[in-house]
């Protein structure tokens, strides 16, 4: 049996996990302004919506990088498989998820809306300073911190 | 013909607001359909890329799948508009 020369497999460790890990801290942080700003808009049902909606967003992303951390461990085929099939079915969880709650009389459907786009963008533009597209750092830059 | 005459006779007897209202809801579920499509075919492309350098060079695969989260992340971001423009307009 000879050696194949590609990998098929990747074991080493997640840096999606980390870069989720990231996200999901500053989310927690940068939560209460987007609340409090759809609280000054659309009141107390804007707040709830705003924060169904950061919640749903930092689900999907947590969701995103299990599957691609637990799924590159067995295979890269099925890392391509999941990753699409995983879109198809965060897809439709979101859409549950708002559809569940849509006639419930706290959500307000242009606040979770705004919410959805704003969370998604915000914190990926936001992370985008703080990843290191390098090889030796290839998760996080490190900080003079650390 | 007796199936299409029983079709207009219930089509007349819609008003302009539920006429307003279904075509709402039928632009709602084209606008989501159609903005899902792309993202799809593009984190596809993300993926098969990413997996393809992967494979030629495993060394190179943490930077690769920080890249690749990202930029499904972002290729999904268009897929989300579209979902929240069929919320505004037609849930």
């Amino acid at each position: 049996m000879t050696a194949t020369p590609f990998a098929t497999r990747l074991d080493g460790p997640a840096p999606e996990v980390e870069v989720t890990r990231d996200m999901l801290r500053r989310g927690v942080w940068g939560a209460p302004v987007l609340v409090g700003v759809c609280a000054a808009i659309w009141g107390g049902s804007g707040a709830l919506s705003s924060a169904f909606a950061i919640a749903l967003v930092m689900f999907n992303f947590a969701l995103s990088a299990g599957i691609i951390a637990w799924t590159s461990r067995i295979s890269l085929a099925v890392l391509m498989g999941a990753v699409l099939f995983g879109y198809l079915m965060r897809l439709g969880i979101i859409f549950f998820a708002v559809f569940l709650v849509h006639k419930m009389g706290w959500v307000s459907l242009p606040a979770l809306g705004t919410s959805i786009i704003v969370t998604h963008l915000g914190l990926l533009i936001w992370e985008l300073r703080f990843v290191s597209m390098s090889l030796a750092y290839p998760g996080l830059k490190p900080t003079k911190r650390n | 013909m007796e199936a299409l005459s029983r079709v207009l006779a219930q089509a007349t007897e819609l008003t302009a607001s539920d006429l307003k209202k279904n075509n709402a809801a039928i632009g709602a579920g084209f606008a989501y359909g159609l903005a899902a499509i792309g993202p799809g075919v593009g984190i596809g492309y993300v993926v098969g890329k990413a997996i393809e350098s992967m494979a030629r060079q495993p060394e190179s695969a943490g930077m690769v799948r920080t890249t690749m989260f990202l930029g499904i992340a972002f290729t999904e971001a268009l897929a989300l508009i579209g979902f929240v423009v069929f919320i505004l307009l037609g849930l």
